[in-house]
C-alpha cells in the first residue's frame, strides 16, 4: 500500500510538471481559453477573439503538487509490508 | 416654365438638405470587430478581458462633428476573462451581476473640444455611463474616424459609410459598486477601458 501511494504521488507529480511543461509553463493562473489579436484592415480595429485551448497555470502546478505531497504523506502512516520468513 | 423652376428649385433644396442630414450609423458591426477591453493593475494581480456584444445607434454629421450624438450598449454577458473561475465571479453578483444587470451604456449627449483633421475629430464626449445599474455623468475623450465611401470594403454589395469610434479612459470600481470591498492590492479599483468599435451607415 505504501509503495502503491507513493507510486501514484510520482505519477501526480509528474503529470502535473508535465502539463505545465507542455503547455507552456505559463505563470499565471489556468487559461481554457487563450486571445488572439486579429486586425480589420478597413477599420484598423484589433479585435480580440478566443479560442479553447487549455494552459495550465500555477494554480494547477500548484494543486497537482500538493496532491501529490498529500499522497505521499499519507503513504508515511503506512508500514512496509514484512516478508514472511 | 414657373412651375418647372418652383419643382427644380424644390428638387435641388431636398437634396441639399438631404445631403447635410446627419447620418446615423448602427454599432450592431456584422464582422463582430467591435470590442470593449478592460484593464485592472494591480499590485498583486494583472485581471484584463473583454467584450465584443456592442451595438448602438450614432448620429453623426460630416459637416458637423461637434453635433454627434447616439448610445452604445455592451451586452454584459459577453464579457470574458480567460480564467474560468474568474470569468464566473466577474459575472457573479459581487462583480457585474450580469444576470440583473445585463447591458453597459454610454449615452453621449454632447461633445466638447471637438478638433477635426480630414477624416479625423477629435473631442471630449459628455454623457451618461451605466454599469451595474449605477449612472454616472462622465466626460471621456474620445476619436471619431468618418470613413466615406467605406462600407462596402467590409460589407460586400453594400454601398455607404463607415464611422470608428476610439475611447480610451479610467472608471473607478468603487464608484459602480463592483465588488467595492475587494482588497485594492489585488484588484485595482481602477478600471482602463479601452473601446475600439465601427458602426456603418448603409445608403438608402
Amino acid at each position: 500500500m505504501k509503495k502503491a501511494l507513493q507510486a501514484v504521488a510520482s505519477l501526480v507529480a509528474v503529470a502535473a510538471v508535465g502539463t505545465w511543461l507542455a503547455t507552456g509553463a505559463h505563470r499565471g493562473w489556468t487559461k481554457t481559453s487563450v486571445q488572439k489579436m486579429t486586425l480589420d484592415e478597413v477599420t484598423g480595429i484589433e479585435s480580440p477573439s478566443y479560442e479553447k485551448k487549455f494552459v495550465a497555470g500555477v494554480d494547477f502546478l500548484g494543486a497537482g503538487l500538493l496532491a501529490a505531497g498529500g499522497l505521499a504523506g499519507i503513504s508515511l502512516f503506512f508500514r512496509h509490508q514484512k516478508k514472511p520468513d | 416654365m414657373k412651375t418647372k423652376l418652383v419643382s427644380l428649385l424644390t428638387l435641388t433644396a431636398l437634396a441639399t438638405s438631404a445631403l447635410a442630414a446627419p447620418l446615423t450609423f448602427d454599432f450592431k458591426d456584422p464582422k463582430g470587430v467591435n470590442n470593449a477591453v478592460f484593464k485592472l493593475d494591480a499590485p498583486l494581480e494583472a485581471i484584463s478581458g473583454s467584450a465584443n456584444g456592442v451595438s448602438g445607434i450614432v448620429t453623426f454629421d460630416p459637416e458637423k462633428p461637434g453635433d454627434t450624438k447616439g448610445k452604445i450598449t455592451v451586452d454584459a454577458t459577453t464579457l470574458h476573462v480567460p480564467h474560468p473561475m474568474m470569468k464566473d465571479h466577474l459575472h457573479g453578483p459581487m462583480w457585474m451581476d450580469v444576470a440583473r444587470n445585463k447591458e453597459i451604456t454610454f449615452e453621449a449627449k454632447a461633445l466638447k473640444n471637438v478638433k477635426t483633421t480630414g477624416d479625423k475629430t477629435a473631442a471630449d464626449a459628455s454623457g451618461t455611463l451605466t454599469i451595474k445599474g449605477v449612472a454616472k455623468e462622465v466626460t471621456v475623450p474620445v476619436t471619431l474616424t468618418y470613413l466615406k465611401g467605406k462600407l462596402g470594403q467590409r460589407v460586400p454589395k453594400m454601398e455607404g459609410d463607415l464611422l470608428v469610434i476610439r475611447a480610451h479612459f479610467t472608471i473607478k470600481r468603487a464608484d459602480y459598486g463592483i465588488n467595492p470591498g475587494a482588497p485594492a492590492e489585488k484588484v485595482s479599483d481602477e478600471i482602463e477601458l479601452t473601446l475600439a468599435i465601427a458602426g456603418a451607415a448603409p445608403q438608402k
